[in-house]
């Protein structure tokens, strides 16, 4: 299944709804790192709040579309980690060092209002 | 073919009165010498350095104990009395630093004592003796595997409750001011209680909607590698849940361990005690705490 990307005034929003397969993330990160471009969006956010199971290949994929969508010119945070797969992320090592993180969709949104208006603020 | 089965029945029915009639001889036997075997015994575990923990009159009242319940498993071949005296010996001594190889080492040098002393009484009839040493040595091999089996049964149940002790003992996670944790950690942190301290952390981020954590871990005794890792763990684990950690309370002894073995916190906020990492967390949260303004002692004319 295709991950829909939701356009939320000048954020993307890309609501993972099931477990994906390898092809389904590739997919997903060239939809976004087009989209970013289309609609001039100014960050992302990825919700990964159904995902019970994180293997490095995912981490590996998503923390290429954050460093992507960064060359694009926006910010990208994750959301809804679960706590087990938190847990599972650290003990594999994957710890998704340069990549902000938030509790769900609503802090993610916070969050990404403060990075815009701080960048703003340097301009 | 019905009287060579008849004829094995009887065989095997005779051979088993004859090792209950060897056997009865035997308690006999070690009844009438129980002075004497039992001296030798403790000598024996005095010598051998065994139960060290022990007076010499605890381990000779000891001695007695299981020498007496020893005869009385070879008379009766129940092992239950034996194993509830070996579980009540094991409560009585491991708190007292007993080990395993000790009450096994006793056990078989009992056994040393008394196959000695029968070679002694059957040395001029080596048939007989034999067939004395077939009636005991299943015996006392059971006993011995009683007494071992029990002991090492008290001893894990005891670890069991302990770790059930330490599981109680867990952890608080505490909140502070609205999405603010504090988690005071008290107590050595093993990879165990590290993935409890964990779980229980996240689970506090997500019911609380936690953003900052301050970790104080002034109650820990020492930090090694191990600890500093599980450490960085919580701390990583917590930012993917997208709360930030601050921890406090690391002595100089403890950051003098750390930089020396070189573990890398470079990812871990420190901030010196409690108060301060609150106060930090505060900041970082935009809570500002004010004085309130002192009433004014002026007298107004």
């Amino acid at each position: 299944m295709r991950v829909p990307i939701l356009k939320q005034s000048q954020y993307l929003i890309a609501s993972i709804q099931s477990a994906l397969n390898d092809e389904e993330l590739l997919q997903l990160r060239d939809d976004l790192a087009r989209d970013v471009g289309r609609y001039r969006s100014r960050g992302v956010i990825i919700d990964v709040t159904v995902l019970d199971v994180m293997d490095s290949f995912a981490v590996r994929t998503l923390r290429a579309i954050a460093h992507m969508i960064r060359l694009r010119g926006a910010e990208t945070v994750i959301v809804g980690i679960q706590a087990e797969v938190a847990f599972a992320m650290v003990q594999l090592g994957l710890t998704l060092e340069d990549i902000t993180t938030a509790l769900d969709l609503e802090e993610g949104l916070a969050c990404l209002n403060r990075q815009v208006a701080g960048a703003r603020h340097v301009q | 073919m019905t009287t060579e089965i008849r004829s094995h029945a009887e065989a095997r029915h005779t051979r088993a009165d004859a090792t209950a009639a060897l056997l009865r001889e035997l308690v006999a036997h070690l009844r009438k010498n129980r002075t004497q075997l039992r001296e030798e015994w403790a000598r024996r575990i005095t010598e051998s350095k065994l139960l060290t923990a022990m007076t010499r009159e605890e381990i000779f009242a000891e001695a007695t104990s299981v020498y007496d319940n020893y005869v009385e498993v070879l008379e009766t071949g129940s092992v239950e009395a034996l194993q509830a005296y070996a579980r009540n010996l094991s409560e009585r001594i491991i708190p007292r630093g007993v080990e395993t190889h000790e009450v096994l080492g006793i056990v078989l040098l009992l056994r040393d004592v008394l196959a000695r002393s029968l070679f002694k009484k059957y040395q001029a009839d080596f048939a007989l003796l034999n067939s004395v040493l077939d009636a005991y040595e299943p015996a006392a091999n059971r006993i011995a595997n009683t007494v071992a089996v029990g002991f090492v049964q008290e001893r894990e149940r005891i670890i069991r409750q302990q770790q059930e002790a330490i599981r109680e003992l867990s952890t608080p996670v505490l909140q502070v001011r609205d999405r603010l944790l504090i988690l005071p950690i008290i107590g050595v942190i093993d990879s165990l209680r590290a993935r409890q301290l964990t779980e229980q952390l996240l689970r506090g981020i997500r019911a609380n909607r936690a953003k900052v954590v301050v970790v104080d871990i002034t109650g820990v005794p020492s930090v090694d590698a191990t600890v500093a890792n599980h450490l960085v763990q919580t701390v990583d684990a917590s930012r993917l849940m997208g709360a930030n950690v601050i921890v406090t309370g690391l002595s100089s002894e403890i950051a003098q361990t750390l930089v020396t073995i070189g573990v890398d916190l470079s990812k871990i906020n420190a901030v010196g005690d409690l108060q301060g990492g609150i106060e930090e967390a505060e900041r970082m949260l935009g809570y500002a705490v004010m004085m309130p303004e002192p009433p004014s002692t002026e007298v107004k004319a």
